[in-house]
């Protein structure tokens, strides 16, 4: 965990001063709404169909307990009793009133948690691998990158006000569980050959209209010039970004316009004349960050304790929730627990009030209290000894979030859609439930192997279906819902954009296609362990196009 | 429209002038960019000029002439279009330009800060309200994540002057009254 220290909370407490006498102001009729909406994004409130939407921002996905409990107070007292995960490891609240924000923000500042910059033409949420600090896959932990690039993006005097959203995302290890390939700025923290540690840097990845994948503008960047790096960048695009059309105000618009290499000169004039300033990072300030960084204090304790494997050769349930949930800690004794928010039937990333109060009871008895969200909205305790598995896990099942889907087909990637957001074309919840029924045998899923569905409502792409191994995005045609499907997208190491398979088809047909997709895939693949996604990359759509079309027209 | 300059409501000097003629002796004006560079000899009269410059425009260009202008006006056409920030941040950290750095267009309270952050110190604010307010709202925060040319104390610089932690570690620390 990062603790604040006061500057911290004097910002914090500052902030939403300003922000209720912003509200006041638009209350009292001296904001225009036009004026009082920059505003509000900048805050994290969108107004959608039916209500006002509050977006708390999850630095890098990590969670107190205490700050889990703060989150289920709002759902209970503000809301309808649940909150949304989101793909960017931020929760939303779908039915907060106006003139209850400010104080709704305030319990939610006590536990550290707001909603700064989590919209708006602003730097966002900086996202990383939900298992940072504890995977032994990393070279270290990227939070605390995160958190340097969060403190200087936060309220940035030249950056508030950009031509569109700006997202940036950070992995440290070396498969990508932070999806940083469709990010405005991608930051991949490795070793070089020299044995000196710093940042490959991409820009300009992007879902929406037009999709993009980050493309690499610095191999090797030192870490003592993330920031002035960063500052480079967002000064080029500030200036330069496209401000006419909202379809192309993305960063990703002007680096293709101006083409990747003077884009990447661009950037490297600005940053000649500033690297050396205020901005470098000398070795004493980076600790100032590092050391607010808590980790536990873990026992010594050995792997597989013998009472762990008994377990999973007595109770097949248990085993087969082992073995799709759990995951190797780079502390021996200990594991990475992911909990599943993919119940069959359910909204995918959503959790009720009473369930946040249990997890975080149960983060304190069996994670050192704390708790991560991640990119596929689940959540995960980080740091669970071996021998306290079971225990877990019978009290992760009483609540329904031990269901063993994960990174199988039912694990699906979904936006709220036309249930709830006024950008959207198409519903994407009733989707998702859909499928979670269909591939409701966890047998069978666990022999189609990892598959990852995202379901978007609308060009935006909230849902990454661009990346979904199949992607399904809602499009309205004569007043009805139709849906594209594509495969062979990805969002990790190997990212990559998927391909339409034919014309979109109606609401009704969309979860036939995926089970003719899958059906297709178990016949043409060469062994049972060949993925989904390997078949589609080694014979292309055309048969799966095939067995689509071969019994229907589509729209 | 009021313009607030060192932190407080001023009758402002400068005219706009954008007719062909020369503009009266001994009167202040501001100019639009292309009439200045259609007539550097204004920068010669004896009455400060100033130049009004769009926000799609390298400020780079205005180098040749900074050191004999008294004010640049830079534009925010709406205040959701920021590029005016990086434009002021160049002109003071670069180009140390030392004049008046003005705000025009929509200026709201709620980018006071951001500007002043940016490097300028002359508002035409939109709104008798707003301008009204400009000492109070200015002083609504202590705490800056950002370096930037206007000297305002970090929280980085903070944490760096409370002396090292390192090697216990840091504790939460809660501000007063909580």
């Amino acid at each position: 965990m990062y603790v604040y220290d006061e500057f911290d909370w004097t910002f914090l407490e500052q902030r939403i001063a300003e922000f209720r006498d912003q509200v006041r102001r638009r209350l009292a009729g001296e904001l225009t709404e036009d004026e009082f909406k920059l505003l509000r994004l900048l805050n994290g409130v969108y107004l959608q169909l039916h209500a006002y939407m509050l977006r708390i921002g999850i630095p890098y996905g990590t969670l107190s307990s205490e700050q889990l409990r703060a989150l289920a107070y709002v759902a209970r007292h503000y809301d309808r009793g649940y909150g949304h995960f989101t793909t960017r490891q931020n929760i939303q609240f779908h039915w907060i009133k106006l003139e209850q924000l400010p104080d709704a923000m305030m319990h939610l500042a006590r536990a550290r948690l707001h909603g700064i910059q989590t919209s708006g033409n602003s730097v966002r949420n900086v996202t990383t691998d939900q298992w940072a600090g504890v995977t032994p896959e990393e070279i270290e932990d990227p939070r605390i990158w995160a958190e340097i690039v969060r403190q200087h993006t936060t309220v940035h005097p030249e950056f508030s006000f950009l031509p569109r959203k700006f997202k940036i995302a950070l992995t440290a290890a070396e498969h990508d569980r932070a999806a940083i390939k469709i990010h405005d700025i991608s930051l991949r923290l490795y070793r070089n050959e020299a044995g000196e540690t710093g940042f490959e840097v991409g820009v300009g990845g992007g879902l929406g209209r037009i999709p993009y994948l980050a493309q690499v503008i610095k191999p090797f960047l030192p870490k003592r010039h993330l920031l002035s790096y960063i500052e480079a960048i967002l000064r080029v695009y500030n200036q330069y970004g496209r401000r006419d059309n909202i379809h192309k105000a993305r960063i990703k618009i002007l680096v293709h316009q101006i083409g990747v290499e003077k884009f990447a000169q661009e950037v490297e004039q600005e940053w000649q004349s500033i690297k050396d300033g205020p901005l470098a990072l000398e070795p004493d300030a980076i600790a100032e960050i590092a050391i607010r960084f808590r980790y536990p204090d873990y026992e010594r304790l050995d792997d597989n304790p013998d009472a762990l494997t008994a377990a999973r050769l007595r109770d097949r349930r248990f085993a087969t929730w082992f073995n799709n949930a759990v995951n190797r800690h780079k502390v021996p004794g200990y594991a990475i627990v992911t909990l599943s928010l993919k119940p069959e039937g359910g909204t995918p990333g959503d959790a009720t009030a009473e369930q946040m109060d249990t997890i975080a009871d149960l983060a304190d008895r069996y994670s050192f209290g704390e708790i991560r969200v991640g990119h596929e909205q689940n959540l995960v305790l980080p740091h669970v000894r071996q021998r306290d598995l079971t225990d877990l896990w019978r009290a992760l099942d009483a609540i329904g979030v031990a269901t063993p889907n994960l990174n199988l087909v039912s694990d699906i990637i979904a936006c709220p859609g036309l249930d709830y957001c006024s950008l959207a074309n198409a519903r994407s919840i009733p989707i998702a439930q859909e499928l979670t029924r269909r591939f409701r045998d966890h047998e069978a899923a666990r022999k189609l192997g990892r598959l990852h569905i995202n379901i978007s409502g609308c060009i935006n792409a909230c849902g990454h279906h661009h990346v979904g191994h199949i992607g399904i995005l809602g499009v309205e045609k004569n007043g009805e819902e139709f849906y594209q499907v594509t495969i062979g997208g990805r969002a990790d190491e190997k990212a990559e954009l998927g391909t339409l398979i034919g014309p979109a088809v109606p609401y009704g047909e969309v979860a036939d296609v995926v089970e003719d997709i899958t059906a297709a895939y178990v016949d043409l693949r060469e062994r049972p362990d060949e993925l989904f996604i390997d078949t589609v990359k080694r014979l292309g759509v055309e048969p799966f196009r095939e067995r689509v079309y071969a019994t229907r027209q589509g729209g | 429209m009021r313009l607030v300059k060192a932190g407080k409501i001023v009758q402002d000097r400068f005219v706009r002038w954008s007719d062909d003629g020369p503009p009266p002796e001994g009167t202040a004006v501001l100019v639009p960019h292309q009439r200045l560079f259609a007539d550097p000899a204004l920068l010669e009269r004896e009455a400060p000029t100033g130049v009004i410059w769009p926000n799609d425009r390298n400020v780079a260009e205005l180098a040749p002439y900074l050191h004999r202008l008294a004010v640049v006006a830079l534009v925010f056409p709406t205040f959701k279009d920021g590029r005016a920030y990086s434009q002021a941040r160049i002109l003071r950290e670069k180009q140390r330009f030392a004049g008046e750095l003005r705000a025009t267009g929509q200026v709201l309270r709620d980018q006071f800060l951001f500007m002043l952050r940016a490097g300028f110190d002359a508002f035409e604010v939109t709104k008798d309200a707003d301008a009204e307010a400009f000492a109070d709202t200015v002083r609504r925060y202590s705490v800056f994540y950002q370096p930037t040319g206007d000297g305002r104390p970090t929280a980085r610089a903070g944490r760096l002057d409370r002396g090292p932690e390192i090697g216990s570690r840091a504790p939460e620390r809660v501000p007063l009254g909580r």
